[in-house]
């Protein structure tokens, strides 16, 4: 304890000393939203290390492997638990991925757009589209379940019909070749410390193919955006002024707004986060696979949601974590690769995931019960 | 300049026909407590709103420090001090004590865009200002789920003083909470009276204005009864008042002649 603390204490004839004793470790790790992701996790490295550790599952070509799936999916996971925070869902996260996706490809190959170009378009129709959702939700005071359920599916219809009608069909190729040299798309479609691959591959530590080049070529990229965003979130949650609002807004709008938290712009921004989150997945995706599905994302709201509630978000808004939800996602990336290593039928993965986030809510709502409940 | 800190002249507040408020006055000093009593329905709740803002008087005036004032809305009424604390407190019990006493105002540091909350300074400030009033917050960073009724009201208050509350109005800060915690609030509103703020405090308990109060203004069906100085009033006539006096009379006369016609 501090001397200015302690000289607080005693000029209240306080004995803090004896007071602080109370609270062990433990407790203050259990009021932490993360724990039971980490737990979560922790389990399943364990699961996994007994069940498929001579697999080749934790080899650096399977590691990147999970761990490219996890990063796909805590891009957009993060996203939605900071929108959970504060108070509020997206479901138009993977229509978004499937819109995004066509912005890009349709301008850069019919169009004939420099692929740069493409990008920000896609960018800013996600500025769009979140804005849209956000000011919706805010001025009707409807449920954002509702509002972003309807873009669900008015933003996978017009992904379909506006392809289709440009290009008859559902599928747009022929990207990989515009990559090369582009000012922007590198950003996306990087894999980075080839060098230190190749370094190992030439020290025999890691797996060759049969021309002697690694099986593991680099750090893909979709994992640096997903570390460098746990980061940001972490940060504007954790350190900033509008990270305090958005805890404020998601745990009592009308108390927030009264003490003069901006709490419609704080909601606005954040639908803003979750498009451009989608779009950052689907940047990715498409410039990896060379081409854009209007199918693309199908499903992806609800793991991104899933992946936020086992990583403490409550459904209710007002508590959670970026650190949690980035947890959340490893579990997810790691359990669905995983389970290709081990003699487990890969038709239990969803079931495996809906018990996952059962647990989960039970454990976080009664984990909300005991922060919440008076002396 | 005035001696009172606040005043409201003859307000009166009309919804389409009903008459909520009719020519109520009040004044408070500075260090004073008025405690505002009234039944349900008396027009405690307009006026709380009139008084801070929510509602605009249709009729009289509203003096603050010597001066005529419109308040156009809350903040206005908050940016000259007079700060509300209503009984819903403004608080979201999952967030941590310091996080809820600075929420909407967090003090920033570093350079400009990349300001961060400055939560040493904000944790430093939150435990001394609890401490102050004799609540001893463990760790600032505790959610404020885990305290009392009573000091959650005290915490909403010291945050409404710490942010230059000159007037303090009080909408039942005791009606939610076992004797004890009552009493710890009450205790606290009397020092920060001392202290040197107005303070309007609402509530239909006799038994927590009469101990604190200096003044009491009594409200019944939109009109004011009165303001009264203490040594004016004794608590049994104050209850009298409130409970509206002679409707009791009239019920003990009409109890007494069904007795009659019984028997």
């Amino acid at each position: 304890m501090s001397d200015k603390s302690k000289s607080i204490a005693n000029k209240n004839n306080i004995n803090q000393d004896e007071r602080l004793k109370k609270v062990s470790p433990l407790r203050v790790l259990l009021n932490r939203p993360e724990l039971g992701a980490l737990g979560g996790s922790i389990l399943v490295f364990i699961f996994f290390g007994i069940v498929a550790g001579d697999t080749g599952m934790f080899s650096a070509y399977g590691t990147l492997n999970f761990l490219d799936v996890s990063a796909n999916l805590g891009i957009i996971a993060i996203a939605a638990a900071m929108l959970m925070i504060g108070g509020e869902f997206d479901l138009s996260i993977g229509s978004m991925i499937g819109f995004a996706g066509i912005c890009i490809a349709i301008p850069a190959i019919y169009w004939g757009w420099p692929l740069w170009m493409s990008i920000i378009f896609a960018f800013s129709m996600a500025v769009l589209v979140g804005y849209f959702n956000g000011i919706l939700v805010v001025r009707t005071g409807l449920p954002s379940f509702i509002v972003t359920l309807a873009m669900l599916f008015i933003l996978r219809g017009l992904t379909l019909a506006i392809t289709r009608l440009i290009t008859g069909r559902t599928q747009v190729p022929g990207l990989r070749v515009l990559i090369e040299d582009d000012p922007i798309a590198w950003i996306f479609a990087t894999d980075t410390f080839k060098g230190l691959f190749n370094w190992l591959g030439s020290m025999n530590l890691i797996a060759l193919r049969t021309d002697g080049t690694p099986l593991a070529t680099g750090i893909p990229p979709s994992v640096l955006w997903f570390v460098g965003l746990t980061i940001l979130a972490t940060y504007i949650l954790m350190k900033t002024r509008y990270g305090n609002w958005i805890f404020a807004a998601g745990g009592d709008k009308n108390g927030a707004t009264n003490v003069g938290v901006p709490v419609g712009r704080v909601k606005i921004s954040l639908f803003i986060g979750t498009a451009v989150a989608s779009t950052i997945f689907a940047t990715i995706q498409v410039l990896d696979a060379g081409s854009a599905d209007t199918m693309r994302g199908t499903l992806k709201e609800l793991e991104a949601i899933a992946a936020a509630v086992v990583g403490g978000c409550l459904l209710t808004g007002g508590y959670g974590s970026a650190i949690g939800a980035a947890f959340g996602a490893l579990i997810f990336g790691t359990v669905s690769m995983g389970i290709f290593y081990t003699d487990v039928d890969t038709d239990w993965f969803k079931v495996f995931l809906g018990a996952m986030m059962l647990i989960a809510v039970i454990f976080n709502n009664y984990i909300r019960r005991k922060v919440t409940e008076s002396k | 300049m005035s001696e009172y800190l606040i005043e409201f002249n003859n307000i009166s507040k009309f919804f389409g026909k009903v008459i909520a408020l009719k020519d109520v006055t009040m004044k408070v000093k500075k260090g004073e407590i008025m405690c505002l009593l009234g039944d349900n329905g008396a027009g405690k709740s307009t006026l709380i709103k009139t008084l801070s803002g929510v509602h605009r008087p249709d009729e009289g005036e509203i003096i603050v420090e010597g001066n005529k004032t419109i308040f156009d809305s809350p903040k206005d009424a908050l940016d000259m001090g007079i700060a509300t604390v209503y009984q819903d407190l403004a608080l979201v019990p999952l967030m941590s004590v310091t996080r809820n006493f600075f929420m909407g105002r967090e003090p920033q540091k570093g350079i400009p865009f990349f300001k961060t909350f400055d939560i040493e300074k904000a944790n430093k400030v939150a435990a001394e200002r609890m401490g102050q009033i004799g609540i001893d917050v463990r760790d600032p960073s505790q959610a404020v789920g885990t305290m009392s009724g009573g000091e959650r009201q005290c915490l909403a208050i010291s945050r409404a003083i710490y942010f230059g509350a000159k007037v303090l109005i009080l909408d039942e800060p005791t009606s939610a909470l076992g004797v004890h915690q009552a009493s710890v609030v009450l205790k606290y509103i009397v020092k920060a009276a001392a202290d040197g703020l107005a303070v309007i405090l609402i509530t239909h308990n006799v038994h927590h204005a009469y101990p604190v109060g200096n003044s009491f203004t009594v409200l019944n069906r939109g009109k004011s009864l009165g303001t009264y100085e203490k040594k004016d009033l004794s608590r049994e006539k104050l209850l009298g008042m409130m409970a509206g006096g002679e409707e009791l009379d009239k019920l003990e006369i009409e109890l007494k002649e069904m007795n009659r016609i019984n028997n």
